[in-house]
């Protein structure tokens, strides 16, 4: 346990700085977004931003705890962990409250609320990390993958009772790890291909979209004409992708709910109704296209100071860097990002037990969908889904389960050399 | 380690594709697309528009005849309002729980979410009580605006009244008034419109996604400050003004007052008048549908407006005219039995005036006399040459302002009329009058027909000795005083100032010991003349023309009082009073004993009742008829007609409106 004595030591100080970074880059941004007249100090506790404060002392402490425990306590608890998350997700749906049309929230007296979905992310990490890194597992067989995506199904199937659709696709991003682990690639390209597939069958007429597909299927038979068994799937491809283009309108106007509809049709340009569902996006684009390069300044941007913008602080702060900081301040925001999602594959790939590096991934891939869907949001490149920028979006929940998804992956970083 | 491990850098590979995905987006709408900032500058950046104090308008000494006064609107937006006492709110503005709902009404169809008034013009007092207190009624707000007030209540008909723009005035003004805008209707608020409304001013403020102001844009860069309108001095004399107006009470007519060296009108009465803060207000529909239906017309400027026969008051201007030409000379005299024949026509005189000569003439006023001057101009070259010579004398008399507009600055200033040749050529036929036919016209009757300011004129040039100063009603503009130049330059009217002596002795005897010598201004020398214009639907009208004092005259006056009778009776005494004020500032004890109470207290109010008595039976009978009728048949239509049209046609009568004005 000599690792135990000097962990500071051993702790990624690189990340922990762009960690601290992101929360003061939020809190300022929050106190821009709903600043207040009446309280223009940034640490009076009756604003957001003040209550933000309150939030960012909280995840601080939380962090030295996180890395003051042992290491293999958190892994035995996974299991404990994931229950009780699942445990607060059934419940939620029982005595939630509701706000903004989902049942996501449990009142915790005093104003403060808890959003289990926000810990489920950290705890369905946890669990499959553990799981995967067992030695008989591997995620070729088909148990264990059936077994993983159960791990991963389970919450997301009752955080879409909510109905929560944003934070329900957050655990498809864990795609990632199962595919650095070994899943094959396919799944991959065939998620991919078919997502573009369900927009371009919204967006265009379905037969352009069949002709498309087979003229790029032909290429690649031609391409690749020497390997046979690849021309046959290429063809069942092809097949099953047709179908698909047919059910994609049944799938959109029966599956899906008229709110969410409306979203897509909104970031496809296919309505723009601008004063009824599209009004939060157009705003938000007119609030970061109007910063520029150099931005309006700090408390000088006027769609967010004017409230043109709703859910400023929250699902959509990233309008008050855009204005406020310009293309600049977003180019800065988003390095940051990038460099810390990179940090921690960096970190994953350094881990010599698996159960850590799994974990990473996981980290890496739930941040990361989080920050490119949320800011693609504020665009106009994806719908609105309603998931929070990490460490910058106000909010306890959020923040706290972002705090505990990293500090864990540092913490069982700095043990990397012992034996967990 | 494991074997998938170079699938870091897919993933990586991924992520950073995206990254640059959104970076490119971002670059985009930031850099390169200008549209967003323009947006965002619209979407905060409201216009609004202060408006200017409309100008004051003052007496010639500086007095205040108009200026404005902040009255208050109560502006709600349907949207920001939460519940509040609705009763209490109610009393506060004075009005009842429908009423309440009515306006609630029409705020919300008009816009849930921007400011609407819902009560108009509150005065101050009935403000403030509402002020204190409208921070308990969110949503609710005020907005100041100008309303013209009249301290003095007079001169209605000269400062006329504003009122809201209509679709033509917009149309006109290529854009400058908005709806809801106030223009000058009438008066000196129409003629001077682009003076008085001075400048608008536009401030550019910042508001928040809930229309809510939160300052203003760009520091107030953008803004201009409202310009004030221009202060009109006018030149009226308040002291006789209201004199005039107190002496014309009930009854008919007007009083024009021109200082003759200048030209610059002192008193300017048109009767009936009404009080100018009628037409200002929450009550202005009300009352001005109620001066609209008055029988006597209290909105018809009568000074500029009405036409009467000038009679005995034109009479020297013939005799200036031929004096001038050398047809004859002051010495000339007239043998006058009491009547005189011109052809066949056999024009009745006054009494037997014996011998007389111009001044006698004058001041005894001798039809025959006068009508043998007009023959003898007219008749000149022979009465083969009647047109040519009438045309002469048609241009002479025009040079005194008769038969065309004087340039008044106040809009509707008729020409009255002076016939032509042509007229005449049209009613017999080329060739087929002489100066017989017209000889009416020397006496100022027959078809001559001038306003009171054209009077008032004459007797300014008469006054000046051949020539006039274009009269106006507004002195100098704005703080620089500033004189129109048209102002400044006399007119002559082409008779040598030794001929007008003969003249005005004939009218100071008038006042001194002739027709008007009952309205003798003691210590003051007046020169007069008195006249009666026919009137063919009951009393004569009475006129009375002067200036005075004889030597530096100060003021030249023209009062008419419709059907009261000869001009000595009652235009004269009030002529006198009006002068004496002006000259001396009170007015003293008459040896005639008149005294202006006793005028001002005077009716002499036509009745309705006889000029329609019959119109009104024949109304009656009509309407009865209707009713018995079967509703929607053609009779009832027609009936319906015939009684709208008695109803129209009632009053036509009562002010001598000529009906060349309405073909000009």
């Amino acid at each position: 346990m000599n690792n135990q004595r000097n962990f500071f030591f051993n702790v990624d100080w690189i990340t922990v700085f762009i960690f601290m970074a992101l929360c003061i880059i939020g809190w300022f941004n929050i106190h821009a977004a709903v600043f207040d007249e009446r309280h223009p100090f940034i640490f009076d506790f009756a604003t957001n931003y003040g209550k933000q404060f309150l939030f960012i002392m909280i995840a601080f402490i939380l962090a030295i705890v996180i890395l003051l425990l042992e290491s293999r306590m958190i892994t035995t608890l996974a299991p404990a962990f994931y229950g009780i998350t699942i445990f607060l997700l059934i419940i939620v749906l029982v005595i939630g409250k509701n706000v903004g049309g989902n049942q996501a929230w449990l009142s915790l007296g005093g104003g403060f609320r808890l959003q289990p979905s926000e810990f489920a992310k950290f705890a369905t990490c946890l669990l499959l990390a553990r799981y995967l890194s067992q030695s008989n597992i591997k995620i070729t067989d088909t148990k264990s993958f059936l077994t993983a995506l159960a791990i991963i199904g389970l919450p997301m199937f009752l955080i879409l009772r909510q109905p929560d659709m944003g934070s329900t696709l957050v655990f498809y991003s864990l795609i990632f790890v199962l595919y650095r682990e070994g899943l094959s690639a396919n799944y991959l390209i065939i998620s991919i291909l078919f997502i573009v597939l369900f927009l371009a069958s919204i967006l265009y007429p379905p037969l352009y979209v069949i002709a498309a597909i087979s003229v790029l299927t032909f290429l690649l038979i031609i391409i690749l004409r020497k390997n046979k068994r690849l021309i046959t799937t290429l063809l069942l491809g092809l097949v099953i992708c047709v179908a698909f283009i047919f059910s994609v309108k049944f799938i959109y106007n029966k599956v899906l709910q008229p709110h969410q509809k409306v979203r897509i049709d909104i970031v496809l340009g296919i309505k723009s109704d601008l004063r009824g569902k599209g009004y939060n996006v157009n705003q938000s684009k007119i609030a970061i296209g109007s910063g520029k390069l150099w931005g309006k300044g700090y408390l000088h941007g006027t769609q967010t100071k004017y409230s043109f913008v709703p859910a400023q602080s929250t699902d959509f702060i990233f309008c008050t860097i855009g204005e406020e900081w310009g293309f600049a301040g977003s180019v800065i925001v988003l390095g940051l990002y990038l460099f810390l999602v990179l940090r921690i594959i960096f970190i994953a790939e350094r881990q010599r037990s698996s159960l850590s590096r799994i974990y990473g991934y996981g980290v890496a891939s739930v941040l990361f969908f989080h920050v490119a869907i949320n800011i693609a949001t504020t665009i106009g490149l994806a719908p609105v889904i309603g998931i929070p920028l990490p460490f910058i979006s106000y909010g306890g929940s959020s923040l706290i389960n972002f705090t505990m998804l990293l500090f864990v992956l540092l913490k069982f970083d700095s043990n990397r050399l012992g034996i967990v | 380690m494991n074997s998938y491990f170079e699938r870091r850098y897919t993933i990586a590979g991924i992520f950073i594709v995206i990254v640059i995905i959104l970076l490119a987006r971002l670059f985009y709408i930031q850099i390169i697309d200008n549209r967003y900032a323009i947006y965002a500058s619209n979407n905060v950046r409201r216009q609004t528009i202060i408006f200017p104090a409309r100008g004051p308008i003052l007496d010639r000494n500086g007095k205040i005849l108009v200026q404005n006064q902040t009255f208050y609107d109560i502006m709600v937006t349907p949207k920001q309002v939460k519940p509040f006492d609705t009763l209490e709110f109610c009393k506060l503005l004075g009005i009842d729980k429908a009423g309440f709902d009515k306006r609630w009404m029409k705020a919300m169809k008009y816009s849930p979410t921007l400011p609407s008034a819902f009560e108009k013009q509150l005065t101050g007092e009935a403000f403030a009580s509402l002020q204190e207190r409208l921070s308990e009624f969110p949503g609710f707000d005020y907005s100041p605006r100008y309303l013209r007030v009249y301290p003095d209540s007079i001169a209605a008909q000269f400062l006329g009244f504003i009122g809201e723009v209509s679709d033509r005035d917009i149309e006109r003004s290529g854009g400058y008034y908005h709806l809801g805008d106030y223009i000058g209707e009438t008066g000196v608020e129409k003629s001077y419109e682009t003076v008085l409304r001075g400048q608008r001013g536009v401030q550019n403020w910042l508001i928040d996604s809930k229309n809510k102001r939160k300052g203003r844009f760009a520091n107030g860069l953008f803004d201009t400050a409202a310009v004030a309108g221009q202060r009109l001095k006018s030149s009226l004399d308040i002291n006789i003004q209201r004199l005039g107006e107190q002496l014309m009470k009930n009854k008919l007519g007007s009083i024009v007052a021109i200082e003759p060296s200048t030209g610059e009108i002192l008193c300017y009465v048109s009767s009936p008048t009404y009080d100018p803060n009628l037409m200002v207000g929450r009550q202005r529909g009300n009352n001005a549908a109620e001066l609209y239906k008055n029988p006597y017309k209290p909105f018809f400027i009568r000074p500029i407006q009405a036409y009467y026969p000038p009679g005995s008051s034109f009479k020297p201007l013939s005799a200036l005219i031929a004096l001038q030409n050398g047809i004859i000379t002051p010495e000339t005299t007239y043998n006058c039995p009491g009547y005189y024949w011109a052809g066949n026509t056999k024009i009745r005189c006054t009494h037997v005036h014996g011998i007389v000569n111009l001044s006698s003439a004058v001041s005894g006023s001798c039809n025959g006399y006068f009508s043998m001057v007009f023959q003898k101009i007219i008749d000149l070259n022979g009465s083969k040459k009647t047109e040519t010579t009438f045309t002469q004398w048609r241009q002479n008399v025009n040079k005194f302002g008769l038969g065309s507009r004087l340039g008044l600055d106040m809009p509707n200033e008729g020409k009255g009329n002076l016939p032509t040749s042509a007229y005449y050529n049209k009613v017999y036929r080329p060739g087929g009058w002489r100066s017989s036919t017209v000889v009416s016209l020397a006496i100022g009757q027959g078809e001559l027909e001038a306003t009171p300011l054209q009077l008032a004129n004459i007797e300014c040039t008469i006054a000046n000795h051949g020539f006039y100063y274009r009269p106006h009603l507004i002195k100098s503009i704005g703080a620089d005083e500033i004189i129109k130049k048209e102002y400044t330059e006399r007119n002559f009217v082409g008779i040598d100032s030794q001929y007008f002596e003969p003249v005005i002795n004939g009218m100071q005897a008038v006042v001194d010991h002739g027709t008007a010598i009952q309205s003798k201004i003691p210590g003051i020398i007046m020169c007069g003349k008195t006249g009666t214009a026919q009137n063919p639907h009951g009393e004569n009208h009475s006129v009375f023309v002067a200036y005075a004092p004889r030597e530096n005259p100060k003021i030249a006056i023209a009062v008419v009082v419709e059907n009261s009778g000869e001009g000595a009776r009652w235009a004269a005494p009030i002529a006198s009073f009006i002068v004496e004020k002006y000259l001396k500032g009170s007015i003293s004890k008459r040896e005639s004993g008149i005294t202006p109470e006793y005028f001002m207290n005077a009716n002499k109010l036509p009745n309705i009742e006889n000029y329609t008595a019959k119109g009104k039976r024949r109304a009656a009978f009509l309407a009865d008829s209707l009713k018995k009728a079967k509703p929607d048949s053609v009779f009832k239509q027609k009936r319906k007609k015939a009684v709208n049209q008695i109803k129209n046609n009632q009053l036509q009568n009562i002010t001598p409106e000529s009906e060349n004005k309405k073909n000009e």
